[in-house]
């Protein structure tokens, strides 16, 4: 009960400083896979035009978190979940919400880049596609968009028809933001997207994120408490399915309030 | 020194304890000698002595069993080059390819132009492709991007099961079941004809097509589906826009080795085809395919030496080479369009 209250309140002192719109507010949700519970009584809520950053040791909940946002984490068979997780004011559980309309508004980064085996133009020109633009004239300036808006324009330019699977590892990881870009979302989930890359590629995917924010809203999921101290404006500790802190980034990383979060950050545990 | 005994630390006395009952039961086991498992293996090393032979002689054995089917191929074919050469000697390869008139049997009047068997085999294998690859795909993805673990389980070996019964049980499945079926609905249908073995060639194939499909659609990674899920796609389109393009090299493989197994299956066209050489694209008349040509001459009377003998040859040469390109082709496509992930 008091725990509740010092959330509620935590939760409070966020929205009232950065007096922002809220884009997802999640309210009391809990998550099992089969038997095991994974998220336990989550109340947060995320704000526009920022990067919210989530971080705790592995197998705290974190990836499930962000996966439940856009019910990717519904392909896992055995999940359950309850409570409720708004997105701009509509229950994304709802029967009525089509899976495929909250996907196209909220893009999704993964762990390991994941592009397409197909060009680098397909791969961009794919989402748009699905979403019946046919137009050539239309695909080819979204695509240079995109492209540009994920950095990684003037790499590959001269080579839009070759295959995505010739690029790097940093590359590819840009080419599945621009693919994400390309369809205009209004939220970027970005599931540890820098894991997998060189500390160079990693930078540029850092550089990107800040650029990214001015128009969208952005949950990172990391591991590197360092990337979350640089790169985002909010952000939120789990720790065995539960959040533990949730403030201003510069708060928690300087301050925490919770004796668990100063354990984490300090390198204690995890 | 009692104390100092006593803070030894609990895992360093667990081991001495255990080293020490370890090697009571080897002392127990031989007598009061005391050796190494090093003595043990340089001991058992000069025994060995056999092994080095073996080593020596295995991969020889091995060689010799691989160069048997090699051998064998190509004794089959030098026999059957050689004899499509003494065909040749009697009829001319410019006749053989161009005359559309296939009437082996009478030594003197007789044509031997291929083409009549060459489209009967290739309507049958056209008709048997209609239907296996629409029916084999559609089934492919379901199994891949649809069934549940227990239904694909339960699905797979019921599909391998079609694929196990004898061709000529399909035979005479097509002469006395399809045919009569589809002679209700096509009453000019002749009792022999194209399209009922092309028709029950084409469920035989089913399976191969569904299980070779299958096996390259699964092999695509989750997380390039999804990849697309994440979009916004539905799971109709991560099939046939994500999934089905990175499967094409694998798809494209089954389409070419079932084509390959359509336009040499025997049995039941033989059965259910006809003997009738005829040069037509007419489903509903008889016909006759190379092979069923083949098993016509070899079960009937005719004798060694004749014309008709050695056109076996050359209709089998013509068969290889079919099959032969299919074949090519389909490593050709599965390497050129294969995709890595």
């Amino acid at each position: 009960m008091e725990l509740t209250v010092v959330k509620e309140r935590k939760n409070k002192q966020a929205g009232e400083r950065s007096e922002k719109n809220v884009v997802y507010r999640t309210k009391n949700l809990n998550l099992w896979y089969g038997e095991h519970h994974a998220l336990k009584n989550i109340d947060l809520d995320i704000y526009e035009n920022e990067v919210t950053a989530i971080i705790g040791p592995s197998g705290c909940g974190k990836s499930t978190y962000i996966k439940t946002l856009n019910r990717m984490i519904e392909l896992v068979p055995s999940v359950r979940t309850s409570g409720e997780i708004t997105y701009r004011g509509r229950n994304i559980f709802d029967k009525s919400y089509r899976v495929e309309e909250l996907r196209t508004q909220v893009g999704m980064v993964f762990q390991k880049p994941n592009p397409f085996p197909k060009s680098i133009y397909d791969n961009v020109a794919y989402g748009p596609r699905i979403h019946g633009i046919r137009d050539k004239k239309i695909l080819d300036e979204i695509v240079e968009k995109s492209l540009r808006g994920a950095a990684i324009w003037d790499e590959v330019k001269d080579r839009l028809h070759t295959n995505a699977y010739g690029l790097s590892g940093g590359q590819q990881q840009r080419l599945c933001i621009a693919r994400c870009l390309a369809i205009e979302p209004d939220v970027i989930l970005m599931d540890e997207p820098t894991s997998a890359l060189d500390p160079i590629s990693t930078l540029k995917v850092e550089e990107l994120v800040q650029e990214l924010k001015k128009n969208y809203s952005i949950i990172i999921v990391t591991h590197n408490m360092q990337q979350a101290a640089r790169i985002s404006d909010k952000t939120a500790f789990f720790l065995n399915g539960e959040v533990i802190e949730y403030s201003d980034t510069d708060k928690l990383f300087s301050n925490p309030d919770d004796k668990r979060t100063e354990d984490y950050i300090t390198g204690r545990f995890g | 020194m009692k104390r100092k005994d006593e803070k030894r630390p609990c895992f360093a006395s667990h081991l001495a304890m255990n080293l020490e009952r370890g090697f009571h039961i080897m002392a127990m086991t031989d007598g009061n000698r005391s050796y190494s498992v090093r003595d043990m293996i340089k001991e058992n090393k000069k025994k060995q002595s056999g092994q080095q032979i073996m080593e020596w002689l295995m991969p020889k054995l091995l060689l010799l069993t691989a160069t048997i089917s090699i051998l064998t191929t190509i004794g089959i074919l030098f026999t059957l080059l050689f004899e499509t050469f003494i065909f040749f000697e009697r009829v001319s390869i410019v006749e053989f390819l161009t005359s559309k008139e296939w009437l082996p049997w009478d030594e003197k009047t007789g044509s031997f132009g291929v083409a009549p068997l060459v489209t009967g085999t290739l309507l049958t294998t056209a008709i048997a492709m209609l239907v296996a690859i629409p029916i084999g795909l559609a089934s492919a993805i379901y199994l891949s991007e649809y069934a549940s673990e227990k239904a694909r389980k339960m699905l797979k070996p019921i599909l391998e099961v079609l694929a196990g019964i004898p061709t000529i049980v399909y035979g005479f499945f097509a002469l006395t079941f399809v045919t009569p079926l589809l002679q209700k609905f096509i009453p000019s249908l002749g009792i022999f004809n194209a399209l009922s073995p092309g028709i029950v060639m084409g469920i035989m194939i089913i399976p191969m097509v569904a299980s070779l499909s299958e096996d390259a659609m699964s092999s695509v990674p989750n997380s390039i589906r999804e990849g697309a899920l994440g979009l916004g796609s539905t799971k109709l389109e991560v099939a046939l826009k994500v999934v089905l393009p990175a499967a094409t090299s694998g798809i494209a493989a089954s389409f070419m080795l079932a084509i390959s197994r359509a336009v040499g299956e025997t049995m039941i066209v033989a059965v259910a085809g006809g003997s009738s050489p005829v040069f037509t694209f007419d489903v509903t008349k008889s016909i006759q395919t190379l092979t069923a040509y083949i098993v016509q001459v070899t079960t009937g009377d005719a004798g060694y030496g004749t014309t008709v003998y050695y056109s076996i040859y050359a209709v089998g040469m013509t068969l290889f080479v079919f099959t032969l390109a299919m074949n090519l082709l389909a490593q050709y496509i599965s390497r050129r369009f294969r995709e890595e992930y």
